[in-house]
C-alpha cells in the first residue's frame, strides 16, 4: 500500500488526459470579504485510452464543473490539464481549438444541446468542416451519413434533413453523440448522458457509448448521479461531495463495499427493487440533511453535518485521503468505524453489505 | 399553477355518453372494499389532422383506499394522459371517447360520483378537494412571483372557508408535515432547493385533505438521496393520512419499492397488473420483463442487461393484435390476431395478477435473478 495510487482504469490503455489538482473558485459578491465557493477543490485523476472513469455525486457536488473545466468551458483557478503529458493552456484560442480535436463533450439535456432551428445535417457538418477540415460537399455528406449510422440512426439519409423537434429524446442524444465523435476525439466527456432519457432507452445509449469507446478507442469520463450505472459502465469510480473527491477506486469495490460514509449513503439511497419497499416502509429514514456546502468558510470535513460518525475532529480538520488498497482511497477520519471490513481487508475480499450497517448506525 | 384545480386548468367540457352500469364488468375484488377511484374502459384520443392518436384505449384500473398504485411505462405510453383524463384535466384536442370514471370518497356518499358526467362547477369542487395532483417538475409548477404562503392560501381559499389565522395554521402545519421549516412560508420558490419545491408541491396537494393523490413523476428531476427522502415521506404520509396514490413514473425500479400494486402501460393499454411482489418476481408480459431487465442494479450480483430493442409504436397506426409484437422476442403469428385484454396469468397463485399476453407465462428464472433467500 505504498507509492503512487494506481487508477483502476490504468490497465485499459495509456494515459491520455490528466486532471492535476483542479480548482475552481467562485467569489460570491464583491469585495475582499465576499465568501468564496470552491466548486471544485483539488481534484486529480487520469483518463486512459479505452477506459471509463465515472464521477458520481449529487446535484451541486461539482461534477459538471469538472467536466466543464476539462472541456475548457470554464477557467481554472489553479491546477492543470495535461493532454499526453503536456500541459494545455486552454485560454489560448489556438491551443483551445486544437484541444477540441481531441476532447469532446456530450451534454445532459439533448433537448437543449441541439439548436432547434438547424437540421441534423448542420449539427454534424460543422465539426466535420471545422475540426477535421474536410472539404467538398460530397465528402462532408458522406462523413455525416457514416456518423449517423455509427450512432445507429438508420436510415441515415432520412435523419440528415430532420430538425431536433422531429426526434425523440433518445434520437437527439444519438445526434449529440454523433456530433461529439465527428471531430474524431480521443477523449469523450459525457455529462449525465442518460439522466434525461427514459429508463428503457438509457440502456441503448449506454451500450452505444460503450461500443464507441471500444471501437474508437476513446478515453471516457462518465458523469452521473446514478451510482448503479457507474457500476456497469466504469472501470474506476470517483465519488464527489461538495467539490472534493471523497472516495475513489475500482467501480465494483466502491459500489459493493463503499468505505466513505457519503458513498454508503449514495448506495443506500439507490432504488433496490429486491427490497420491495422494506427500507421505505420500516420507517428507516435514510438521512435528513441538505446538500453539502462548498463554501470556503466551512471548516473540517464537508460531509460532517450529515455524517452519523462525525465528531469534534471531523468538524475541525479536513480529513486527508487514506489509502485503503492499491487502487482505493477514501477521505474520512473514521474509516475504521464507517467501513471496518474494508480497512481491515485492504482491497477487501469480505462481501458483507455495508449499506445495512449504515442504516443501523442511523437508526 | 397556484390556483390548483382553478380556471387555469381547463376542463374537458364535452359531455359524455353514459356507460350503463350493467355493461361494466364486475370488479375483481370482493365488494367489501370498494375502490376509491374506479376507471373502467377509459379511452382517450388526441384529434389531429393526420387522424386520431389513441393515447389511451380501454383501460380498467381501480385504486383502493389507502393504496399506492404505480403506473409505469415509457414516454408516450399514455400514462399521464390516463391520469389527467380520469380527472378531466385534458383540453381539446384530447377527447375521452369511451369509458367511465367513478369516484367514491368518504365525503361523497356510498354510490360515488361519475367524474365524466360532472358539470364544470361540480368538477371544481371535486378537484383538489377529492383528487389532487402533484405535477411533474415542481420547478415549473409553482408560481415564481408568489410566496409559498400565498400559493398555499390560494388552495385553501378555493375549497374551504376558514379565517386567516386558521389558514396560516393550516399552511404552517402542512410545511411541518413535509419537513420544511415554518419560516419558509415567506419564501419564494427560487429560494428553495429542488427537493424542497417538490415537498411544497406535495404539501399543496395535501392542503385540503384529498382522498386520492395523483403523483406524476414526482421525483424525476431529483437526485437519488433526495428522491429517497421524498419517497419515504410519501409512504409515511400515506400511512398517517390514509389517502390513496396513483404514482406515475417511467422508472420501474422505484415503483417496486413504493407501490402496492403496479400497472404497466404500453402504447395506451395496460399490459400487466399485479402486486409489486408478483410483478417483480414473476413478470408475465414480455414488455415488463424488458423493463425489469433494463435498469442496472446496484445490489446483488451483476447481471446481463438486456433492455428492450426498438422504439415505441406510432399510436396513430397501431399494428393489429398485440402492439408490442415488433419489439417482442417471443412474438409469433398468433400474436397479430389476439385481443389485447388483461386476463389472469395462467398458473399464477395470485388471481389478481393480470397480463395481456396469453402466450408467455411467468418464468421465475428468465427475468429476475433474485436469490431464493430474498423476501
Amino acid at each position: 500500500m505504498s507509492g503512487e495510487l494506481r487508477s483502476a482504469a490504468e490497465s485499459c490503455g495509456p494515459l491520455v488526459l490528466e486532471a492535476v489538482a483542479l480548482q475552481r473558485d467562485y467569489r460570491l459578491g464583491h469585495g475582499r470579504r465576499a465568501p468564496v465557493l470552491s466548486a471544485v477543490r483539488n481534484v486529480s485523476f487520469g483518463l486512459y485510452r479505452r477506459g471509463v472513469v465515472a464521477l458520481v455525486g449529487e446535484s451541486g457536488s461539482g461534477k459538471s464543473t469538472v467536466a466543464r473545466l476539462l472541456a475548457g468551458q470554464e477557467q481554472l483557478t489553479s491546477g492543470a490539464v495535461r493532454l499526453d503529458g503536456m500541459e494545455v493552456r486552454l485560454r489560448h484560442r489556438k491551443t483551445f481549438r486544437t484541444y477540441k480535436h481531441d476532447v469532446q463533450m456530450v451534454f445532459q439535456d439533448p433537448f437543449a444541446s441541439l439548436n432547434s432551428v438547424h437540421t441534423v445535417r448542420y449539427h454534424l457538418e460543422r465539426p466535420i468542416r471545422i475540426q477535421r477540415g474536410t472539404k467538398g460537399r460530397a465528402a462532408i455528406e458522406e462523413e455525416a451519413t457514416r456518423l449517423l449510422s455509427e450512432v445507429e440512426l438508420t436510415p441515415p439519409e432520412q435523419f440528415l434533413t430532420k430538425y431536433p423537434h422531429e426526434l425523440s429524446g433518445g434520437q437527439r442524444q444519438r445526434v449529440a453523440i454523433a456530433r461529439a465523435i465527428a471531430a474524431r476525439p480521443r477523449v469523450l466527456l459525457a455529462d449525465e448522458p442518460i439522466s434525461m432519457l427514459d429508463v428503457s432507452i438509457r440502456l441503448d445509449i449506454l451500450r452505444l457509448l460503450d461500443g464507441l469507446r471500444e471501437h474508437l478507442e476513446l478515453a471516457m469520463l462518465y458523469i452521473t448521479h446514478d451510482i448503479a450505472s457507474a457500476r456497469y459502465v466504469a472501470d474506476e469510480t470517483l465519488v464527489m461531495y461538495a467539490g472534493e473527491i471523497v472516495e475513489r477506486g475500482p467501480s465494483e469495490d466502491v459500489t459493493q463495499q463503499p468505505a466513505h460514509p457519503y458513498t454508503q449513503l449514495l448506495v443506500a439511497s439507490a432504488p433496490d427493487p429486491d427490497a420491495l419497499g422494506g427500507s421505505l416502509r420500516m420507517g428507516s429514514r435514510v438521512v435528513a440533511g441538505q446538500t453539502g456546502s462548498a463554501l470556503s468558510t466551512v471548516v473540517g470535513c464537508r460531509f460532517s453535518p450529515r455524517c452519523p460518525f462525525a465528531d469534534e475532529q471531523c468538524r475541525r480538520e479536513v480529513p486527508p485521503p487514506v489509502r485503503i488498497g492499491e487502487q482505493r482511497v477514501a477521505a474520512c477520519w473514521h474509516l475504521e468505524l464507517a467501513a471496518p471490513h474494508v480497512v481491515r481487508d485492504g482491497a477487501g475480499a469480505d462481501s458483507s453489505p455495508v449499506s445495512t450497517e449504515f442504516n443501523k448506525n442511523l437508526g | 399553477m397556484s390556483r390548483a384545480g382553478g380556471d387555469q386548468v381547463a376542463a374537458l367540457e364535452t359531455p359524455l355518453a353514459t356507460v350503463p352500469q350493467s355493461s361494466v364488468p364486475p370488479a375483481p375484488r370482493p365488494a367489501a372494499v370498494r375502490p376509491v377511484l374506479d376507471i373502467r374502459g377509459l379511452s382517450i384520443s388526441y384529434r389531429t389532422r393526420d387522424g386520431d392518436v389513441r393515447a389511451v384505449s380501454g383501460v380498467d384500473l381501480a385504486l383502493m383506499p389507502g393504496e399506492i398504485v404505480g403506473l409505469a411505462g415509457e414516454s408516450g405510453s399514455g400514462k399521464s394522459t390516463l391520469a389527467y383524463g380520469s380527472c378531466r384535466l385534458l383540453r381539446p384536442p384530447a377527447v375521452i371517447t369511451a369509458g367511465a370514471v367513478n369516484y367514491r370518497g368518504r365525503r361523497v356518499g356510498p354510490e360515488g360520483v361519475s367524474v365524466l358526467e360532472q358539470s364544470p362547477a361540480q368538477l371544481r369542487a371535486l378537484r383538489w378537494r377529492e383528487i389532487a395532483i402533484v405535477f411533474q417538475s415542481a420547478m415549473n409548477a409553482l408560481n415564481p412571483v408568489l410566496r409559498i404562503e400565498d400559493q398555499l392560501f390560494d388552495v385553501i381559499d378555493a375549497h374551504l372557508s376558514v379565517s386567516r389565522d386558521e389558514k396560516l395554521e393550516r399552511a404552517s402545519s402542512l410545511l411541518d408535515l413535509v419537513g420544511i421549516a415554518r419560516n419558509r412560508l415567506k419564501s419564494y420558490p427560487h429560494e428553495l432547493s429542488g427537493g424542497m419545491r417538490q415537498r411544497v408541491m406535495i404539501a399543496m396537494a395535501l392542503a385540503v385533505d384529498p382522498e386520492v393523490v395523483i403523483m406524476d413523476e414526482p421525483t424525476t428531476a431529483l437526485d437519488v438521496v433526495v428522491q429517497r427522502e421524498i419517497l419515504s415521506q410519501i409512504v409515511e404520509l400515506k400511512e398517517r393520512l390514509g389517502f390513496s396514490v396513483l404514482f406515475i413514473t417511467h422508472d420501474l425500479s422505484l415503483l417496486l419499492e413504493v407501490a402496492n400494486r403496479i400497472a404497466i402501460m404500453y402504447a395506451g393499454q395496460l399490459v400487466e397488473l399485479g402486486t409489486s411482489v408478483r410483478v417483480h418476481r414473476y413478470p408475465a408480459h414480455p414488455y415488463t420483463r424488458g423493463l425489469l431487465n433494463s435498469f442496472p442494479s446496484l445490489h446483488g450480483p451483476r447481471r446481463e442487461l438486456a433492455g428492450i430493442p426498438g422504439s415505441p409504436p406510432d399510436l396513430r397506426n397501431l399494428p393489429p393484435g398485440c402492439s408490442f409484437v415488433p419489439r417482442c422476442g417471443f412474438a409469433t403469428d398468433a400474436c397479430r390476431n389476439i385481443d389485447m385484454r388483461l386476463a389472469p396469468v395462467e398458473g399464477e397463485l395470485d388471481p389478481d395478477h393480470l397480463s395481456a399476453c396469453p402466450f408467455v407465462l411467468p418464468d421465475s428464472q428468465s427475468a429476475s435473478t433474485i436469490p431464493d433467500g430474498a423476501k
